[in-house]
């Protein structure tokens, strides 16, 4: 509880005593967006710790090998991931629904344990990505990088609700409805479905990539499938309505540790329950259909659908 | 050579009855339960805390560790998903209720340590490893040909075995299975037909997860490391991998695909060493999917989720 009173009494104290968590909340709520992005599309990929892998070892060996400007370590990382989402996508967006999301699930473990872990670059006998050891990452910034993730966020935010509110969106929401009716009705699915998949690589990456900013270490057991889960859930717990869904979803999961700290040990176990209370009470999301009302009441007035009037 | 291929069929007897498990839900469900992991490891928990900290026999202690896994298929299917199909959710809302309760059972086992009361009955070594004292149960060992026969993992093979065609027979050709195939096909049909479609997936759920504790509590005796974790490291993500190789929902292929599984993890073992073993699985996983959809036993891909 301390910490929801701290927020509401000494916001400016709260924000310099939970820097690193506001900014883990920042690119969990990016890698949510790269998450609703597919999922917005009827597609249930969970690539994206891989295209993070690839965004985070990029950026770092860049700037631990090159010596080349953030920026610059921070694009590559993000085209690099944008340009792999693009190869791996060719052969897996024919398969549809779990069978995707399995397809994704070996393309991240088959790169973590396959490539990250035995990479045929070596140096001084070890893999140039540092192996299972990880890789130690001495420009990072946690402390300054928060601005640059808050920065991407509002950016990422802003571009993904153009985008869904577009031409683009509505032929997305046409596929994640009816893929058959949106194919009779002269959209290219196929197309479609690659540019959001090749839109979550970019995110994914970005926001790997911004990660390393903020710690001083990569540690390749971060890129797996608890990884992808995780994502999965801020996506949906929150609703893949809109963006904002994916937002609030990781906002919460993300300080529910925090908000759970009091029942200390059994703070996990409290957070599942959580977890489950939230979903089956809030199927469709939190930020979903009948606004943000938890249980709705008998008596409470219905929305009335907008039929078309007569005449 | 052929002692590691004795081993792959021990390991691979393990993956196949946990995949059948997971395979059945899927079956019947069309949803993944990815708190069947969780429920392995509880059975492998309670079984080992049973011997060592309630003194009771290894036989006692199992059938106790089973039945805690069969109850906790009716905890699935009462407190995850039967209040989900209630409001007509969409399947993923499943995958992430089950996440949660997996979430719980690994958190409370992780806890059981002698400072908590409430956990410290079920489990008590907190995040350690452990493994069943020699004492508990006699494990003879043979030697023959060459090989090295060691009773607790030579027993899981038959064990096994018996159990897939039992419940192949009975899916096959019994009352229930016939009503567990109806609801497969199409729940509204066979609910018309007067069949009770919500005892049925209760059962579902119940079969399956005994099966996934027994599994838990072979790879307990088999491999002796028992942990929080061993069904989020060693078969969550395997066993995905198990029923995509033989098929979706598809019984004699997930027993294939366990097999195969350890099979190809042997080979990948001897031809490139160990670091490289886990990750040839998933690369041989996904050239599946994109070659093989609807893997070596599936028949039609048919639209999911």
């Amino acid at each position: 509880m301390d910490f929801l009173i701290q927020l509401f009494t000494d916001p400016y104290a709260f924000y310099n005593s939970h820097t690193l968590l506001i900014a883990q909340i920042g690119i969990n709520s990016i890698l949510a967006a790269s998450m609703f992005a597919v999922l917005y599309s009827g597609q249930l990929s969970l690539a994206a710790p891989g295209f993070m892998a690839i965004g985070a070892y990029t950026a770092v060996l860049m700037s631990l090998y090159l010596h080349t400007p953030l920026a610059l370590n921070f694009l590559a990382g993000t085209l690099f991931a944008g340009v792999t989402g693009l190869a791996v996508g060719l052969p897996v967006l024919r398969l549809r629904g779990v069978f995707l999301a399995i397809a994704t699930i070996g393309f991240i473990e088959a790169l973590r344990l396959g490539v990250i872990l035995n990479f045929p670059i070596k140096v001084n006998g070890e893999p140039i990505t540092g192996g299972g050891l990880g890789l130690k990452n001495p420009d990072a910034d946690p402390l300054g990088g928060i601005n640059m993730v808050l920065i991407a966020l509002a950016v990422v935010i802003f571009l993904m609700w153009r985008l869904t509110k577009g031409r683009l969106g509505h032929a997305w929401s046409a596929i994640r409805q009816d893929e058959l009716a949106a194919l009779s009705q002269g959209i290219n699915v196929a197309r479609y479905k690659m540019f959001a998949f090749v839109l979550s690589a970019l995110l994914a990456g970005f926001a790997g990539a911004l990660e390393t900013n903020l710690n001083f270490f990569v540690d390749p057991n971060e890129y797996g499938v608890p990884r992808t889960v995780q994502i999965l859930t801020f996506a949906v717990l929150g609703g893949t309505g809109n963006i904002f869904g994916p937002v609030v979803g990781s906002l919460f999961l993300t300080s529910l540790p925090e908000l759970a700290r009091g029942a200390k040990d059994y703070r996990d176990i409290l957070s599942g329950v959580i977890l489950i209370a939230v979903i089956v009470f809030r199927p469709q999301g939190i930020v979903g259909r009948g606004g943000l009302a938890i249980i709705r009441p008998r008596w409470w007035p219905q929305r009335q659908s907008r039929a078309a009037a007569p005449g | 050579m052929q002692q590691q291929l004795l081993n792959a069929i021990s390991i691979g007897s393990i993956y196949a009855l946990f995949a059948v498990g997971y395979t059945l839900v899927f079956g019947v469900l069309d949803i993944l339960n990815l708190a069947h992991s969780a429920v392995f490891m509880l059975g492998a928990a309670v079984t080992y805390s049973m011997v060592v900290n309630h003194g009771q026999s290894f036989w006692v202690a199992a059938a106790l560790g089973l039945a805690i896994a069969a109850v906790m298929g009716l905890v699935i299917e009462h407190v995850c998903l039967r209040p989900l199909r209630r409001r007509n959710a969409p399947p993923i809302a499943a995958l992430i209720s089950t996440i949660g309760l997996a979430l719980i059972i690994v958190a409370a086992v992780e806890q059981g340590r002698p400072e908590h009361p409430y956990l410290a009955w079920l489990w008590v070594d907190g995040a350690n490893s452990v493994s069943f004292p020699i004492s508990a149960l006699p494990n003879p060992t043979w030697h023959v040909a060459g090989l090295t026969l060691e009773a607790a993992k030579v027993a899981v093979i038959p064990i096994s075995v018996a159990l897939m065609l039992v419940l192949g027979y009975v899916i096959r050709y019994t009352q229930i299975g016939r009503g567990l195939r109806a609801v497969a096909e199409n729940p509204r049909a066979a609910r018309l037909m007067g069949l009770d479609v919500d005892r049925m997936i209760s059962l579902t759920l119940v079969i399956s997860s005994a099966l996934g504790g027994l599994a838990g509590i072979m790879f307990g005796l088999a491999q002796t490391d028992i942990s929080p974790y061993i069904g989020r490291d060693n078969v969550e993500v395997k066993g995905l991998a198990v029923i995509v190789l033989g098929g979706m929902g598809s019984i004699p292929g997930a027993v294939a695909g366990g097999y195969l599984l350890g099979l190809i993890e042997i080979v990948a073992l001897l031809l490139f060493g160990s670091n490289v073993r886990a990750g040839v699985a998933f690369a041989a996983l996904f050239l599946m999917l994109v070659l093989r959809p609807q893997g070596l036993f599936g028949s039609s891909l048919s639209e999911k989720v």
